[in-house]
This record gives structure tokens, sequence and C-alpha cells, in this order.
């Protein structure tokens, strides 16, 4: 388990070691230096040079990427261009919202994915089952951006239960935030519940044609006590993949749900700091999203090897 | 039963979308790049189908002509995945257990890193948005979904006998890639294609919602969306008919490739672990 373990962070520091050259090489070859962008066409030329001393842009590009992986490395992500704000401030202030969302979507996804999945495969052809797929299916094909649009509209504007967009801050209460987190939160969970439901269900059928499933009844167990007791366990490694992979990606779609809410969270970052040439931003915001990334697929991984050793080796 | 009510109901909605924007190139009911303020937010009806936008455009006309948007750029990705992927896969797959075997699928974990709407990001900030930078983003992203299914599929098949005869019979490795191992895999390919289009058709949507995506005057219905978010409130028709186009395309190809599926191999029925690879570019 441990040479396993050793192995796993070896090709995780790897992956995002060359994750990170492939970001600052992309992002390097932008025309222009922010120095002149930020102080406009008819800068003074050792302004522009005091500038850019300051920023540290002044350096070897070899430099500059040794300087910045450092950098965040201790916690330093830099000084935003545009904001001459440190950059980790301005992250850490949009991550209280982007996180909770993602985990509140992945939240709602689960609660209503499992059941749904569960009783599609219970009652496979019935009408239950017949409903969640068509369901699903349809939840599946509905863009999310649309659904919230939709939401907004129906709760916000309509019924006024919730507001049609904005953040409050944490400081006005965990209710109040959590409320206003709601109407997002749905809509980036319908998609996901619908994946997660049909991964459910057919990871549990399968389980469920499983000899030892017919073991178990063959022992005296009822078919209830049977899907409790033994196949349920079984059927989660898939599904606990797939919600897994779900919360990075729920972090990278919150992206474009967090434009229709105007929520200030990671997303609208990105898109400020491409607007506003703030390169520094933008290549820090998705190495923190790549490395979310990877390190949930890590720990899933590790979560499976310590379930069920047999994963170990075909690592 | 159920699975060819999947295809037909698939092949009905593709069709469907796909003679729209093939129709689009020769006619439309109205000119899409007329503006008529006048004209602006009319109900579904008569004259509008579908009723006018805040520019006084006709929406059933722009839905024709964002059709061909959005085929044109997931088609492209989807063939860029296939074309870079599948090649990828096979050779993988032909070199199996070696240090290029591992390389390559190491490669695409780090491709998989990296979310579709991120790689779009990022090439937003270098080469500004646009139609073309949407494909070149969603493709990129299809390259290891059909590197990772081709490299898996083939797999299994370099394992059966009449590959073992090809290799006595002493033809290369790349020879039975292309010769038997390709055409065997192409069912598979075919339905994980419609799978990705599907994907291609959100991610498409999606990324021009948030303006990464084609720029105006080309129509897009997720730009459609974006323009009309403001005016939801009063003017209902033009939300959901550019999101109900999306979800009806979308939902086609799903059925179809399910229907496709179930038609070529009816024991892959309840599972679907092509699925696992469904990234949410949206």
């Amino acid at each position: 388990m441990i040479r396993f373990i050793a192995r796993r962070l070896l090709s995780l520091a790897l992956t995002l070691l060359i994750a990170s050259v492939i970001i600052f090489l992309a992002l390097e070859v932008v025309p222009g230096d922010p120095a002149s962008v930020m102080l406009g066409v008819n800068a003074q030329a050792d302004t522009v040079a005091a500038l850019k001393e300051e920023l540290g842009l002044n350096v070897a590009k070899p430099v500059r990427y040794l300087n910045w992986v450092t950098g965040m490395l201790t916690g330093d992500f830099g000084i935003s261009y545009t904001y001459r704000t440190p950059v980790r401030d301005m992250i850490a202030d949009r991550m209280v919202i982007s996180f909770p969302l993602a985990l509140y979507a992945l939240l709602l996804s689960t609660l209503i994915a499992f059941p749904a999945g569960i009783i599609a495969a219970t009652k496979r052809g019935a009408v239950a089952d017949l409903s969640v797929m068509g369901t699903t299916q349809l939840g599946i094909a509905i863009p999310n951006f649309w659904f919230a649009m939709i939401l907004v509209s129906l709760f916000a504007i309509k019924l006024q239960w919730f507001s049609a967009g904005g953040f409050p801050g944490w400081e006005a209460g965990f209710g109040a935030g959590i409320k206003a987190l709601t109407l997002p939160a749905i809509a980036l969970a319908l998609p996901q519940a619908s994946i997660l439901a049909r991964v459910m269900r057919s990871s549990l059928l399968d389980t469920l044609g499983e000899d030892f499933i017919r073991t178990a009844r063959a022992k005296g167990l009822t078919a209830r006590q049977a899907l409790w007791h033994h196949a349920l366990r079984n059927a989660l490694i898939p599904v606990l993949t797939i919600i897994g992979l779900q919360f990075s990606f729920l972090l990278a779609g919150a992206i474009i749900v967090e434009n229709v809410f105007y929520l200030p969270g990671l997303g609208r970052l990105i898109f400020q700091g491409i607007t506003q040439r703030d390169l520094i931003v933008v290549e820090s915001v998705v190495m923190l999203l790549v490395f979310a990334v990877v390190m949930v697929t890590f720990l899933v991984d590790i979560a499976y090897a310590a379930v069920d050793p047999r994963l170990r080796r075909r690592m | 039963m159920r699975s060819k009510r999947n295809l037909i109901i698939g092949a009905f909605l593709c069709t469907v979308f796909l003679a729209a924007a093939c129709v689009s190139f020769l006619w439309t009911p109205y000119d899409v790049t007329q503006l008529n303020i006048a004209n602006k937010f009319k109900p579904p009806g008569y004259p509008h189908m579908l009723g006018t936008d805040h520019f006084g455009r006709d929406i059933f006309s722009m839905l024709m002509v964002g059709a061909r948007t959005s085929i044109a750029v997931a088609l492209v990705a989807v063939s860029i995945g296939i074309l870079f992927g599948v090649p990828l896969g096979l050779f993988a797959a032909a070199n199996r257990n070696t240090l290029i075997d591992e390389i390559i699928m190491r490669g695409n974990d780090l491709v998989f890193a990296f979310p579709a709407l991120l790689i779009a990001i990022m090439i937003t900030a270098v080469f500004g948005p646009g139609a073309l930078n949407a494909i070149i983003a969603i493709g990129i992203f299809n390259i290891p979904v059909f590197a990772r299914l081709s490299r898996a599929a083939a797999l299994s098949l370099w394992e059966r006998d009449f590959i073992l005869s090809a290799r006595v019979s002493g033809k290369s490795g790349f020879r039975i890639s292309v010769e038997h191992i390709l055409p065997n895999l192409l069912n598979l390919l075919l339905v994980q294609g419609t799978i990705q289009f599907s994907l291609g058709v959100l991610a498409e949507a999606g990324l021009s919602f948030v303006g990464l995506g084609a720029q105006p005057p080309i129509p897009s219905w997720g730009r459609m969306l974006a323009e009309s978010q403001t005016f939801f409130s009063f003017a209902s028709h033009v939300v959901i008919f550019p999101g109900l186009a999306i979800v009806l395309t979308v939902l086609g190809l799903n059925l179809l490739g399910d229907g496709l599926r179930d038609y070529f191999d009816p024991r892959l029925r309840q599972n679907m672990p092509q699925k696992k690879n469904q990234s949410s570019v949206v």
C-alpha cells in the first residue's frame, strides 16, 4: 500500500509539473507585455521599465517560471497586474464561493441520484425505472446555464423565493449564503445527478447479477437484505469514481453558471483576468483548478486501493 | 423494442436538426442579418412562428442558421478527436506495456486534468474568442477520449485468435492495426462519436454563452441565450426556444448513440462504460 501511494504521488507530482509548464508556456506566448498594456500607449519608457521591475517581468522566462512555481508552493501567487493586490487574496475571496457551491451541488446530485438509481435498478423495466431513465436522458441533454435561467425566472422572479443573483457574503450569515447558492447548485446538480443516477443503476444491475448475490439469496436473505448488505457496497465503486470526477467538473462547470447568477466566484475571476489581460490571475486560477482535478483523482484512487486491494496492482 | 425506439426517435431528431442547417444555406423564412427594431419581441404566432428577438430578428430563422454553427463546431471537434485519438490508441495498444504506451496513456491523463472549459479559456486568453478556438478546445479534449477507447478495445482484440494468425503470417503491428483492428472498432467509434458530438453541441453552446465561442454576426444558440438573458421576464420565448433547440438536438444525438450501441451489440445494453468519459463543459 505504501509503495502504491508513493508511486501515485510521484505521478501526481509529475503531472502537476508538466501541467504548470504547459500553462506557463501557453499563456506566455501572448503578444505584448502586461506592463505596457497596463500603462497604455502613451506611457514613458522608464515608467514601463519601472513597472516591469516591480512586477518581476524583466527577468528571463525560465526564471519567471521558477518564481511562479516556487511562489505558488509557498502560497505566494504573485501580484495582480490590474489590481496590484496579491493574487492569493483574490483567489481566497472567490474560493469561499466556488468551493462550497461545488460541494453543495455534489451533495444535491448524490442525494437525488442514489435513490433514483437504486429504485430504477430494483424495479427494472417497471414504470419507476422507465421514468427515471427518461428523466435522466432529458437531464443530460439540458444545458445547465439554460436550466439556471429558467430557475431564476421561476423561483426568483415569479415566486420570489430566492434572489436572482449576487452573493451577500458569508458575513451575512450561513443561512443567507446557502440561500444564495441554492439555485446555482440545483442548476449545476441536474445534469450531474442524471449521469450519476444512470451509473448507479447500471452498476447496481451488474452487481445484482453476480453469483454472490444469488448465494446471499440462497442462504435465506430477502431481496432487500441482499441489496443493502451485499449489492450496494459493491456497486458503489464505479459510482465513487464518477463522484470524484464530478467534483472537479463542478468546480470548472461553475464558471458558466456563476455568470448566470452574477456570483463573484473563481469563474468570474478568470473572465475578468482574460478581459483585463491579467495573465498572472488566469495562470494561477487555471493551475489551481488543475490541481483540484488531479488531487481529487488521486484521492479517489487511494480510497479505492484501500477498499479493494486488487486495484493496487493494476495501476 | 425499446432500443429500436431510441434509434428511431434519435435519428428523427438528428435529421430535423441537420435538415434545418442544410436548408438554411439556401433559404430561411427571414433574413437573420436584417435588424428591425420596430418589430422586436413579437410573440410566437403569425407571421413569426417562434417570435422575434430584441432586434426584431426572426427566431426560427436564427435557430436554423445557429444549427450550422453547432454542427460545424461539434463535427470538426469530434473529427479532431478521432483523427488524433484513434491512431494514438492503436499505436499504444500495438506497443502495449512498453514505455511508449505508458507515455501516451499518462499524456491522456494529463489532458483529462484540464476540463474542456479550461482549455477553451486558455486558448481564448491567448488567441482571443472565436468559433475556431472553440473547435480546437473541444477537439483537444476529445483526443484522450478516443485514444483511451480505441486502446482498450484494441487491447482485447489483440488477444483474439484471428490477430494471432495475422501475426503468424508475418504482418507487422502497423498492418494488423490498420487492416484488422481498426475495422473492428468502427461500430464503437460511431457510437462514441455520436455521444461526443452531443457533448460538443453542449460545449459549443456553453462557450458561446459566456462569449468564448462564435462571435457576432455568426448566429449561435448559446449566444442567443446569453443575449436574451435580461429579457426573460417579459419575453420568455426568446429564452425558451434556443434552449429547446439545444435540448432536442443533444437528446436526439444521445438517443441515436444509445440506439446504435444496442443495434450493434445488444449485450452492451445495460452497461454504459462510455458514459464515464462524460465531461461537463457546461
